[in-house]
Protein backbone atom coordinates (compact mmCIF):
# COMPACT_ATOMS: atom_id res chain seq x y z
CA UNK A 1 0.00 0.00 0.00
CA UNK A 2 2.86 2.34 0.22
CA UNK A 3 4.83 3.83 -2.70
CA UNK A 4 7.70 1.49 -3.62
CA UNK A 5 10.62 1.56 -6.37
CA UNK A 6 10.94 -1.66 -7.63
CA UNK A 7 13.50 -3.22 -9.63
CA UNK A 8 11.65 -6.67 -10.69
CA UNK A 9 14.13 -9.09 -10.43
CA UNK A 10 15.44 -8.34 -6.59
CA UNK A 11 11.46 -7.95 -5.92
CA UNK A 12 10.86 -11.23 -7.11
CA UNK A 13 14.24 -12.70 -5.12
CA UNK A 14 12.81 -10.84 -1.93
CA UNK A 15 9.72 -12.47 -2.45
CA UNK A 16 10.88 -16.09 -2.93
CA UNK A 17 13.18 -15.56 -0.04
CA UNK A 18 10.33 -14.85 2.24
CA UNK A 19 8.11 -17.79 0.64
CA UNK A 20 11.22 -19.93 1.15
CA UNK A 21 11.63 -19.23 4.66
CA UNK A 22 8.50 -19.37 5.75
CA UNK A 23 8.46 -18.29 9.68
CA UNK A 24 6.96 -15.41 9.35
CA UNK A 25 4.06 -16.68 7.38
CA UNK A 26 2.28 -19.88 7.73
CA UNK A 27 -0.45 -19.84 5.00
CA UNK A 28 -1.69 -17.79 2.26
CA UNK A 29 -4.51 -17.90 0.08
CA UNK A 30 -2.24 -18.37 -3.11
CA UNK A 31 -0.86 -16.10 -4.63
CA UNK A 32 -1.60 -13.55 -2.21
CA UNK A 33 0.94 -14.07 -0.06
CA UNK A 34 4.56 -13.64 -2.13
CA UNK A 35 2.92 -10.23 -4.28
CA UNK A 36 2.22 -9.09 -1.17
CA UNK A 37 4.31 -9.75 1.05
CA UNK A 38 7.76 -8.30 -1.32
CA UNK A 39 9.19 -5.71 0.39
CA UNK A 40 8.17 -1.80 -0.44
CA UNK A 41 11.63 -0.82 -1.72
CA UNK A 42 14.77 -2.14 -3.21
CA UNK A 43 17.98 -0.52 -3.79
CA UNK A 44 18.26 1.32 -6.61
CA UNK A 45 21.41 1.56 -7.38
CA UNK A 46 22.89 -1.72 -7.14
CA UNK A 47 19.72 -4.26 -6.66
CA UNK A 48 22.12 -6.23 -4.30
CA UNK A 49 19.86 -5.01 -1.25
CA UNK A 50 16.43 -4.64 -0.35
CA UNK A 51 14.38 -3.81 2.58
CA UNK A 52 11.00 -5.48 4.12
CA UNK A 53 8.65 -3.53 5.75
CA UNK A 54 10.16 -0.67 6.76
CA UNK A 55 8.45 1.64 9.25
CA UNK A 56 9.58 4.25 11.51
CA UNK A 57 8.55 4.75 15.35
CA UNK A 58 6.59 8.25 15.41
CA UNK A 59 7.32 10.88 17.56
CA UNK A 60 6.79 14.49 17.68
CA UNK A 61 10.64 15.81 18.37
CA UNK A 62 13.88 14.44 19.35
CA UNK A 63 14.74 11.20 18.26
CA UNK A 64 13.22 8.16 16.95
CA UNK A 65 14.32 5.00 14.92
CA UNK A 66 13.21 2.73 12.08
CA UNK A 67 13.29 -0.67 11.65
CA UNK A 68 12.52 -3.19 8.75
CA UNK A 69 14.11 -6.33 7.54
CA UNK A 70 17.34 -6.26 5.55
CA UNK A 71 17.77 -8.60 2.46
CA UNK A 72 21.17 -9.19 0.84
CA UNK A 73 20.07 -10.71 -2.54
CA UNK A 74 23.37 -11.06 -3.71
CA UNK A 75 25.85 -13.46 -2.84
CA UNK A 76 28.27 -11.26 -1.43
CA UNK A 77 28.41 -9.77 1.71
CA UNK A 78 27.10 -6.63 1.88
CA UNK A 79 27.71 -3.71 4.60
CA UNK A 80 25.62 -0.55 5.41
CA UNK A 81 27.42 1.90 6.52
CA UNK A 82 25.16 4.92 6.85
CA UNK A 83 22.17 6.38 6.48
CA UNK A 84 20.16 9.60 5.88
CA UNK A 85 16.64 11.22 5.49
CA UNK A 86 15.27 14.30 4.96
CA UNK A 87 13.69 13.73 8.57
CA UNK A 88 16.67 14.23 10.59
CA UNK A 89 19.78 16.04 9.75
CA UNK A 90 21.78 13.24 11.97
CA UNK A 91 20.99 9.99 11.93
CA UNK A 92 23.11 6.60 13.17
CA UNK A 93 23.16 3.12 12.83
CA UNK A 94 22.44 1.38 16.31
CA UNK A 95 23.06 -1.49 17.97
CA UNK A 96 21.03 -2.89 21.64
CA UNK A 97 23.71 -3.87 24.15
CA UNK A 98 24.06 -4.75 27.71
CA UNK A 99 26.02 -2.01 29.83
CA UNK A 100 25.99 -2.02 33.44
CA UNK A 101 22.78 -4.68 33.66
CA UNK A 102 20.80 -2.85 31.76
CA UNK A 103 20.04 -2.78 27.97
CA UNK A 104 21.66 0.86 25.82
CA UNK A 105 22.01 1.58 22.72
CA UNK A 106 25.10 2.47 20.81
CA UNK A 107 26.47 3.20 17.38
CA UNK A 108 27.27 -0.04 16.07
CA UNK A 109 30.81 -0.40 14.94
CA UNK A 110 31.35 -1.41 10.96
CA UNK A 111 27.86 -0.93 10.69
CA UNK A 112 25.37 -4.03 9.59
CA UNK A 113 26.22 -6.68 7.98
CA UNK A 114 24.39 -8.74 5.69
CA UNK A 115 25.33 -12.22 4.99
CA UNK A 116 24.97 -13.32 0.99
CA UNK A 117 21.19 -14.42 0.00
CA UNK A 118 20.71 -13.48 3.67
CA UNK A 119 18.12 -11.16 5.99
CA UNK A 120 19.11 -8.34 8.88
CA UNK A 121 16.31 -7.60 11.26
CA UNK A 122 16.51 -3.91 12.80
CA UNK A 123 13.82 -4.19 15.26
CA UNK A 124 12.95 -2.54 18.94
CA UNK A 125 15.89 -3.78 21.10
CA UNK A 126 18.15 -4.57 18.29
CA UNK A 127 19.99 -3.37 15.68
CA UNK A 128 17.82 -0.21 14.01
CA UNK A 129 18.43 3.13 12.09
CA UNK A 130 18.51 6.11 14.81
CA UNK A 131 16.85 9.54 14.02
CA UNK A 132 19.08 11.61 15.95
CA UNK A 133 17.08 15.01 15.90
CA UNK A 134 13.87 15.39 14.10
CA UNK A 135 13.45 18.22 12.04
CA UNK A 136 9.79 17.42 12.07
CA UNK A 137 7.21 15.54 13.60
CA UNK A 138 6.70 11.98 12.55
CA UNK A 139 2.93 11.50 12.27
CA UNK A 140 1.71 8.03 12.08
CA UNK A 141 0.91 6.76 9.04
CA UNK A 142 3.55 9.27 7.45
CA UNK A 143 5.80 8.60 4.71
CA UNK A 144 9.35 9.09 5.33
CA UNK A 145 12.01 8.75 2.98
CA UNK A 146 15.02 6.81 4.04
CA UNK A 147 18.85 6.41 1.92
CA UNK A 148 21.28 3.92 3.03
CA UNK A 149 25.01 4.04 1.47
CA UNK A 150 26.25 0.42 1.43
CA UNK A 151 30.16 -0.02 1.95
CA UNK A 152 30.91 -0.28 -1.68
CA UNK A 153 29.38 3.60 -2.44
CA UNK A 154 25.80 1.54 -3.64
CA UNK A 155 22.79 2.88 -2.40
CA UNK A 156 19.17 1.39 -0.95
CA UNK A 157 16.53 4.29 -0.96
CA UNK A 158 13.13 3.13 0.42
CA UNK A 159 10.19 4.69 2.45
CA UNK A 160 9.11 3.70 5.86
CA UNK A 161 5.87 4.31 7.49
CA UNK A 162 5.18 6.34 10.51
CA UNK A 163 3.79 3.59 13.48
CA UNK A 164 2.96 4.12 16.84
CA UNK A 165 4.90 2.03 18.64
CA UNK A 166 5.67 1.47 22.78
CA UNK A 167 8.47 0.23 22.89
CA UNK A 168 12.14 1.00 21.43
CA UNK A 169 13.13 3.00 24.51
CA UNK A 170 16.30 2.05 25.24
CA UNK A 171 18.28 4.21 26.89
CA UNK A 172 21.12 6.03 24.27
CA UNK A 173 24.62 5.11 25.76
CA UNK A 174 25.20 5.24 29.29
CA UNK A 175 24.23 7.55 31.08
CA UNK A 176 23.01 9.86 28.06
CA UNK A 177 19.17 10.58 28.86
CA UNK A 178 16.87 10.38 25.48
CA UNK A 179 14.25 13.11 24.78
CA UNK A 180 10.86 12.53 24.53
CA UNK A 181 9.34 10.00 21.73
CA UNK A 182 12.65 8.52 21.63
CA UNK A 183 13.44 5.30 19.58
CA UNK B 1 24.75 -10.00 -9.74
CA UNK B 2 22.84 -11.38 -12.17
CA UNK B 3 19.22 -12.73 -11.09
CA UNK B 4 18.04 -15.83 -11.72
CA UNK B 5 14.89 -16.02 -14.65
CA UNK B 6 11.84 -16.22 -12.41
CA UNK B 7 8.56 -15.81 -14.02
CA UNK B 8 6.10 -13.87 -11.93
CA UNK B 9 3.79 -17.42 -12.52
CA UNK B 10 6.61 -19.73 -11.36
CA UNK B 11 7.08 -17.88 -8.39
CA UNK B 12 3.50 -18.07 -7.81
CA UNK B 13 2.77 -21.18 -7.91
CA UNK B 14 5.99 -21.82 -5.96
CA UNK B 15 4.99 -19.84 -3.03
CA UNK B 16 1.61 -20.95 -3.22
CA UNK B 17 3.02 -24.45 -2.96
CA UNK B 18 4.82 -23.35 0.26
CA UNK B 19 2.09 -22.13 1.87
CA UNK B 20 -0.25 -25.05 1.23
CA UNK B 21 2.60 -26.97 2.71
CA UNK B 22 3.01 -24.87 5.91
CA UNK B 23 -0.86 -24.93 5.92
CA UNK B 24 -1.27 -28.89 6.18
CA UNK B 25 1.44 -28.95 8.32
CA UNK B 26 0.04 -26.28 11.12
CA UNK B 27 -3.93 -27.30 10.92
CA UNK B 28 -4.52 -29.51 13.75
CA UNK B 29 -5.11 -33.26 12.70
CA UNK B 30 -8.45 -33.57 11.85
CA UNK B 31 -8.65 -30.74 9.51
CA UNK B 32 -5.50 -32.22 7.95
CA UNK B 33 -6.59 -35.62 7.58
CA UNK B 34 -8.99 -35.56 4.26
CA UNK B 35 -5.71 -34.60 2.34
CA UNK B 36 -4.63 -31.09 1.15
CA UNK B 37 -7.26 -30.90 -1.72
CA UNK B 38 -9.79 -30.47 1.15
CA UNK B 39 -8.10 -27.98 3.58
CA UNK B 40 -10.75 -26.20 5.52
CA UNK B 41 -10.27 -22.71 3.71
CA UNK B 42 -8.51 -20.63 6.18
CA UNK B 43 -7.91 -17.48 4.62
CA UNK B 44 -10.54 -15.29 3.47
CA UNK B 45 -9.24 -12.99 0.78
CA UNK B 46 -9.08 -9.29 1.81
CA UNK B 47 -8.20 -7.77 -1.65
CA UNK B 48 -11.04 -7.44 -4.49
CA UNK B 49 -14.28 -5.62 -5.41
CA UNK B 50 -16.08 -6.19 -2.87
CA UNK B 51 -14.49 -5.67 1.17
CA UNK B 52 -14.73 -8.90 2.95
CA UNK B 53 -17.26 -9.92 5.70
CA UNK B 54 -20.28 -9.47 4.11
CA UNK B 55 -20.81 -12.09 1.25
CA UNK B 56 -18.29 -14.00 3.64
CA UNK B 57 -20.02 -16.68 5.14
CA UNK B 58 -20.63 -15.95 8.59
CA UNK B 59 -17.81 -16.52 11.16
CA UNK B 60 -18.69 -17.40 14.77
CA UNK B 61 -17.29 -14.57 16.03
CA UNK B 62 -17.66 -10.43 15.45
CA UNK B 63 -16.72 -7.52 16.86
CA UNK B 64 -17.67 -4.38 15.78
CA UNK B 65 -16.39 -0.94 16.80
CA UNK B 66 -17.42 2.99 15.93
CA UNK B 67 -15.26 5.27 16.39
CA UNK B 68 -15.34 8.77 16.70
CA UNK B 69 -12.74 11.00 14.97
CA UNK B 70 -10.99 13.79 16.56
CA UNK B 71 -11.32 17.21 15.74
CA UNK B 72 -7.85 17.75 14.25
CA UNK B 73 -8.85 14.25 12.02
CA UNK B 74 -8.86 15.89 8.55
CA UNK B 75 -8.75 14.63 4.69
CA UNK B 76 -5.31 14.29 5.08
CA UNK B 77 -5.27 12.32 8.50
CA UNK B 78 -8.06 10.06 7.22
CA UNK B 79 -6.13 8.94 4.24
CA UNK B 80 -2.99 8.22 6.74
CA UNK B 81 -5.15 6.38 9.33
CA UNK B 82 -7.32 3.94 6.39
CA UNK B 83 -3.69 3.29 4.81
CA UNK B 84 -2.60 2.30 7.78
CA UNK B 85 -6.08 -0.07 9.40
CA UNK B 86 -6.20 -1.13 5.36
CA UNK B 87 -2.36 -2.24 5.75
CA UNK B 88 -3.26 -3.80 9.36
CA UNK B 89 -6.12 -5.62 8.17
CA UNK B 90 -4.46 -6.29 4.68
CA UNK B 91 -1.81 -8.91 6.77
CA UNK B 92 -3.60 -10.15 9.19
CA UNK B 93 -6.47 -11.64 7.25
CA UNK B 94 -3.60 -12.86 5.22
CA UNK B 95 -2.39 -14.69 8.46
CA UNK B 96 0.72 -12.49 8.77
CA UNK B 97 1.55 -10.59 11.26
CA UNK B 98 0.62 -6.61 11.44
CA UNK B 99 3.38 -4.19 10.55
CA UNK B 100 5.28 -3.65 14.08
CA UNK B 101 2.83 -6.27 15.32
CA UNK B 102 3.80 -6.92 19.05
CA UNK B 103 2.30 -10.49 19.65
CA UNK B 104 2.86 -11.86 15.97
CA UNK B 105 2.35 -15.40 17.10
CA UNK B 106 -1.56 -14.88 17.23
CA UNK B 107 -1.43 -13.65 13.47
CA UNK B 108 -0.84 -16.65 12.33
CA UNK B 109 -4.71 -18.44 13.19
CA UNK B 110 -6.03 -16.42 10.65
CA UNK B 111 -9.00 -18.31 11.11
CA UNK B 112 -11.02 -17.04 8.45
CA UNK B 113 -10.47 -13.65 9.96
CA UNK B 114 -12.02 -10.52 7.62
CA UNK B 115 -11.74 -6.96 8.53
CA UNK B 116 -14.40 -4.69 7.12
CA UNK B 117 -14.70 -0.59 7.03
CA UNK B 118 -17.21 1.36 7.30
CA UNK B 119 -17.65 5.26 6.80
CA UNK B 120 -20.74 7.10 9.05
CA UNK B 121 -21.74 10.41 7.93
CA UNK B 122 -19.17 11.65 10.29
CA UNK B 123 -16.29 10.64 8.49
CA UNK B 124 -17.72 12.35 5.57
CA UNK B 125 -18.13 15.45 6.87
CA UNK B 126 -14.60 15.70 8.31
CA UNK B 127 -13.44 14.77 5.09
CA UNK B 128 -15.18 17.88 3.25
CA UNK B 129 -17.85 15.86 1.05
CA UNK B 130 -21.06 14.95 1.08
CA UNK B 131 -22.33 11.83 2.93
CA UNK B 132 -23.92 9.12 0.90
CA UNK B 133 -25.47 7.87 4.14
CA UNK B 134 -27.81 9.35 7.23
CA UNK B 135 -28.97 8.62 10.12
CA UNK B 136 -32.25 6.54 10.09
CA UNK B 137 -35.60 7.74 10.88
CA UNK B 138 -37.26 7.60 14.07
CA UNK B 139 -39.24 4.47 15.52
CA UNK B 140 -41.76 4.32 17.56
CA UNK B 141 -40.13 1.33 19.03
CA UNK B 142 -36.74 2.83 19.28
CA UNK B 143 -35.41 3.89 22.81
CA UNK B 144 -31.98 4.46 21.00
CA UNK B 145 -29.16 5.15 23.61
CA UNK B 146 -26.27 7.21 22.86
CA UNK B 147 -23.68 4.63 23.55
CA UNK B 148 -24.98 2.40 21.12
CA UNK B 149 -25.53 4.72 18.35
CA UNK B 150 -23.48 6.65 15.39
CA UNK B 151 -20.04 6.49 14.77
CA UNK B 152 -17.80 7.75 12.08
CA UNK B 153 -15.84 4.78 11.40
CA UNK B 154 -17.26 1.07 11.87
CA UNK B 155 -14.49 -1.61 12.07
CA UNK B 156 -15.97 -5.18 12.07
CA UNK B 157 -13.81 -7.93 12.64
CA UNK B 158 -14.85 -11.41 12.19
CA UNK B 159 -13.15 -14.59 12.83
CA UNK B 160 -14.22 -18.31 14.14
CA UNK B 161 -11.12 -17.71 16.78
CA UNK B 162 -11.93 -15.01 19.06
CA UNK B 163 -8.58 -14.94 20.14
CA UNK B 164 -8.18 -13.87 16.26
CA UNK B 165 -10.91 -11.22 16.61
CA UNK B 166 -8.80 -9.55 20.23
CA UNK B 167 -5.60 -9.74 18.52
CA UNK B 168 -6.62 -7.64 14.91
CA UNK B 169 -9.08 -5.44 17.35
CA UNK B 170 -6.01 -4.61 19.19
CA UNK B 171 -3.27 -3.81 16.28
CA UNK B 172 -6.42 -1.77 14.88
CA UNK B 173 -7.06 0.26 18.09
CA UNK B 174 -3.35 1.35 18.19
CA UNK B 175 -3.48 2.63 14.83
CA UNK B 176 -6.71 4.10 15.13
CA UNK B 177 -6.07 6.12 18.42
CA UNK B 178 -3.95 8.81 17.30
CA UNK B 179 -6.80 9.90 15.45
CA UNK B 180 -10.37 8.99 16.61
CA UNK B 181 -11.87 7.94 20.13
CA UNK B 182 -13.68 4.90 20.61
CA UNK B 183 -17.59 5.45 20.81
CA UNK B 184 -18.41 1.75 20.98
CA UNK B 185 -17.29 -1.73 20.90
CA UNK B 186 -20.34 -4.15 20.48
CA UNK B 187 -19.03 -8.30 20.29
CA UNK B 188 -21.07 -10.52 19.16
CA UNK B 189 -21.25 -14.91 18.19
CA UNK B 190 -22.85 -17.13 16.38
CA UNK B 191 -23.64 -20.97 16.64
CA UNK B 192 -19.99 -22.66 15.50
CA UNK B 193 -21.52 -25.34 13.80
CA UNK B 194 -24.48 -26.39 11.40
CA UNK B 195 -25.67 -24.34 8.79
CA UNK B 196 -28.92 -23.11 11.09
CA UNK B 197 -28.46 -19.97 13.49
CA UNK B 198 -30.25 -19.56 16.07
CA UNK B 199 -30.34 -16.18 18.56
CA UNK B 200 -31.04 -16.47 22.01
CA UNK B 201 -34.77 -16.63 22.13
CA UNK B 202 -34.34 -19.69 20.52
CA UNK B 203 -35.36 -18.65 17.31
CA UNK B 204 -33.67 -19.83 13.49
CA UNK B 205 -32.30 -16.64 12.49
CA UNK B 206 -31.47 -15.04 8.86
CA UNK B 207 -33.13 -17.59 6.83
CA UNK B 208 -34.06 -15.22 3.94
CA UNK B 209 -31.66 -13.70 2.36
CA UNK B 210 -31.04 -12.14 -1.16
CA UNK B 211 -30.15 -14.40 -3.90
CA UNK B 212 -28.66 -11.70 -6.53
CA UNK B 213 -26.03 -9.45 -4.14
CA UNK B 214 -25.36 -7.64 -7.38
CA UNK B 215 -28.84 -6.50 -7.21
CA UNK B 216 -29.83 -6.14 -3.33
CA UNK B 217 -26.69 -5.30 -2.31
CA UNK B 218 -23.58 -4.18 -4.09
CA UNK B 219 -24.23 -0.53 -4.50
CA UNK B 220 -23.78 -0.92 -9.12
CA UNK B 221 -22.41 2.93 -9.48
CA UNK B 222 -21.06 6.47 -8.64
CA UNK B 223 -18.18 6.64 -6.13
CA UNK B 224 -19.47 3.63 -3.66
CA UNK B 225 -19.53 1.74 -6.23
CA UNK B 226 -18.98 -2.39 -5.23
CA UNK B 227 -19.69 -1.28 -1.90
CA UNK B 228 -22.61 -1.51 -0.42
CA UNK B 229 -24.45 0.44 3.25
CA UNK B 230 -24.45 -1.07 6.54
CA UNK B 231 -27.22 -0.56 9.24
CA UNK B 232 -26.11 -2.26 12.32
CA UNK B 233 -29.05 -1.75 14.91
CA UNK B 234 -28.45 -3.29 18.80
CA UNK B 235 -31.67 -5.17 19.51
CA UNK B 236 -32.23 -6.24 23.42
CA UNK B 237 -34.38 -9.02 24.08
CA UNK B 238 -36.70 -9.45 26.93
CA UNK B 239 -35.29 -13.04 27.79
CA UNK B 240 -37.29 -12.23 31.33
CA UNK B 241 -40.98 -12.20 29.60
CA UNK B 242 -40.25 -14.25 26.42
CA UNK B 243 -39.54 -16.86 29.71
CA UNK B 244 -43.10 -16.44 29.98
CA UNK B 245 -44.48 -17.11 26.47
CA UNK B 246 -45.07 -20.78 25.68
CA UNK B 247 -44.14 -22.56 22.50
CA UNK B 248 -47.44 -21.89 20.59
CA UNK B 249 -47.33 -18.28 21.31
CA UNK B 250 -43.50 -18.07 20.71
CA UNK B 251 -44.47 -19.64 16.85
CA UNK B 252 -47.62 -17.52 16.32
CA UNK B 253 -45.72 -14.83 17.06
CA UNK B 254 -42.49 -15.38 14.95
CA UNK B 255 -45.02 -17.46 12.18
CA UNK B 256 -42.36 -19.73 11.80
CA UNK B 257 -42.14 -23.28 14.20
CA UNK B 258 -39.15 -23.48 17.04
CA UNK B 259 -37.91 -26.98 15.84
CA UNK B 260 -36.68 -26.57 12.33
CA UNK B 261 -37.51 -22.66 11.61
CA UNK B 262 -40.42 -23.54 8.78
CA UNK B 263 -43.00 -21.22 8.01
CA UNK B 264 -46.41 -22.69 10.25
CA UNK B 265 -48.15 -23.36 6.99
CA UNK B 266 -44.69 -25.12 5.29
CA UNK B 267 -42.40 -28.36 6.45
CA UNK B 268 -38.89 -27.03 5.64
CA UNK B 269 -36.96 -24.15 6.57
CA UNK B 270 -36.66 -23.18 3.26
CA UNK B 271 -40.34 -23.10 1.90
CA UNK B 272 -41.93 -19.90 1.37
CA UNK B 273 -44.24 -18.93 4.33
CA UNK B 274 -48.43 -19.16 2.56
CA UNK B 275 -49.59 -15.69 3.57
CA UNK B 276 -53.13 -16.76 2.16
CA UNK B 277 -53.43 -19.87 4.14
CA UNK B 278 -56.39 -20.21 6.58
CA UNK B 279 -57.31 -22.35 9.48
CA UNK B 280 -60.22 -24.48 10.77
CA UNK B 281 -62.00 -20.80 11.58
CA UNK B 282 -60.98 -18.70 9.10
CA UNK B 283 -58.26 -16.78 10.58
CA UNK B 284 -54.42 -16.91 9.00
CA UNK B 285 -52.29 -19.26 9.96
CA UNK B 286 -49.56 -16.87 9.85
CA UNK B 287 -50.97 -14.08 11.27
CA UNK B 288 -51.11 -10.46 10.26
CA UNK B 289 -48.86 -9.42 13.24
CA UNK B 290 -46.62 -11.81 12.92
CA UNK B 291 -42.58 -10.92 12.61
CA UNK B 292 -42.07 -12.84 9.37
CA UNK B 293 -45.42 -11.38 7.72
CA UNK B 294 -44.41 -8.03 8.78
CA UNK B 295 -40.50 -8.52 7.56
CA UNK B 296 -41.68 -9.88 4.05
CA UNK B 297 -40.35 -8.46 1.47
CA UNK B 298 -42.45 -9.93 -2.08
CA UNK B 299 -39.19 -8.32 -4.27
CA UNK B 300 -36.41 -10.78 -3.80
CA UNK B 301 -34.73 -7.96 -4.94
CA UNK B 302 -35.59 -5.52 -2.25
CA UNK B 303 -33.81 -8.07 0.69
CA UNK B 304 -31.74 -7.20 3.06
CA UNK B 305 -28.67 -9.17 3.70
CA UNK B 306 -28.91 -9.84 7.22
CA UNK B 307 -25.69 -10.73 9.08
CA UNK B 308 -26.79 -10.81 12.83
CA UNK B 309 -24.67 -11.55 15.40
CA UNK B 310 -25.92 -12.63 19.30
CA UNK B 311 -24.46 -10.39 22.01
CA UNK B 312 -24.65 -11.59 25.95
CA UNK B 313 -22.46 -9.49 28.25
CA UNK B 314 -23.42 -10.47 31.53
CA UNK B 315 -25.54 -10.66 34.19
CA UNK B 316 -27.37 -8.28 36.44
CA UNK B 317 -26.89 -9.18 40.31
CA UNK B 318 -30.60 -10.54 40.30
CA UNK B 319 -29.33 -12.40 37.62
CA UNK B 320 -30.91 -10.93 34.73
CA UNK B 321 -29.40 -11.41 31.49
CA UNK B 322 -28.19 -8.16 28.76
CA UNK B 323 -28.43 -10.34 25.79
CA UNK B 324 -30.14 -9.26 22.19
CA UNK B 325 -29.07 -9.40 19.01
CA UNK B 326 -26.39 -7.27 16.87
CA UNK B 327 -28.60 -6.41 13.81
CA UNK B 328 -26.41 -6.00 10.84
CA UNK B 329 -28.53 -5.62 7.56
CA UNK B 330 -26.58 -4.73 4.42
CA UNK B 331 -28.40 -2.97 1.23
CA UNK B 332 -27.59 -1.20 -1.64
CA UNK B 333 -30.41 1.47 -0.50
CA UNK B 334 -31.16 1.94 2.79
CA UNK B 335 -34.22 4.25 2.27
CA UNK B 336 -35.80 1.30 -0.05
CA UNK B 337 -34.74 -1.42 1.96
CA UNK B 338 -34.10 -1.29 4.97
CA UNK B 339 -36.78 1.66 5.92
CA UNK B 340 -39.61 0.10 4.85
CA UNK B 341 -39.09 -3.46 6.50
CA UNK B 342 -38.49 -1.21 9.94
CA UNK B 343 -41.33 0.87 9.41
CA UNK B 344 -43.73 -2.49 8.95
CA UNK B 345 -42.24 -4.37 12.34
CA UNK B 346 -42.52 -0.96 14.01
CA UNK B 347 -45.77 -0.76 13.77
CA UNK B 348 -47.36 -3.99 14.35
CA UNK B 349 -44.78 -6.76 14.93
CA UNK B 350 -45.79 -9.04 18.13
CA UNK B 351 -42.22 -9.73 18.68
CA UNK B 352 -41.97 -6.14 19.91
CA UNK B 353 -43.17 -7.35 22.93
CA UNK B 354 -39.82 -8.62 23.40
CA UNK B 355 -37.23 -7.31 21.63
CA UNK B 356 -36.29 -3.58 21.82
CA UNK B 357 -33.97 -1.19 19.83
CA UNK B 358 -31.27 0.23 22.11
CA UNK B 359 -28.74 1.09 19.19
CA UNK B 360 -28.49 2.24 15.76
CA UNK B 361 -25.73 3.15 13.35
CA UNK B 362 -25.41 3.65 9.94
CA UNK B 363 -22.09 3.37 7.52
CA UNK B 364 -21.48 3.59 3.76
CA UNK B 365 -19.29 0.33 3.18
CA UNK B 366 -16.36 1.87 0.72
CA UNK B 367 -15.86 -0.88 -2.18
CA UNK B 368 -12.66 -3.11 -1.69
CA UNK B 369 -9.80 -2.53 -2.95
CA UNK B 370 -6.48 -3.24 -4.97
CA UNK B 371 -3.52 -5.10 -3.84
CA UNK B 372 -1.60 -1.42 -3.96
CA UNK B 373 -4.85 0.45 -2.54
CA UNK B 374 -6.72 1.46 0.27
CA UNK B 375 -10.19 0.95 1.76
CA UNK B 376 -11.85 4.26 1.21
CA UNK B 377 -9.17 5.42 -1.97
CA UNK B 378 -11.79 5.83 -4.51
CA UNK B 379 -13.88 8.18 -2.22
CA UNK B 380 -10.92 10.43 -0.75
CA UNK B 381 -8.08 10.48 -3.01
Amino acid sequence: MFPRRIVPSAVLLAALTLAGCGGQQPSAAPAAAPASAAAPATSAATGAVSITDPWVKTAKKGMSAAFGTLVNNSDAEVTVVSGSSPLSPKIELHEVVESGGKMVMRPKEGGFVIPPRGTHELQPGGDHIMLMDLAQEVKPGAEIAFTLTLKDGGTLEFTAVGKDFAGGKEDYQPGMKMGEGNG
Amino acid sequence: MVAPRISRRGLLAGGAATAVGALAGGVPSEQASGGAATLTPLIEPFDGLHQAGIATTPQTHAVFVGFDLLETTRKEAIVRLLRLLTDDARRLTQGRPALADTEPELALTPARLTVTFGFGPGLFRAAGLDSPVKALPAFTTDRLQKRWSGGDLLVQICADDNLTVSHALRMIVKDARSFTRVRWTQRGFRQSSGTVNRNLMGQVDGTVNPADLDRAVWISDGPLRGGTTLVLRRIRMELETWDAADRVAREFTIGRRLADGAPLTGRAERDEPDFEKVNALGFPVISEYAHIRRAHVSDPGMRILRRPYNYDDGLAPDGRSDSGLLFASYQADIDHQFVPVQRNLAEADLLNEWITPIGSAVFAIPPGCSPSGWIGDSLLS
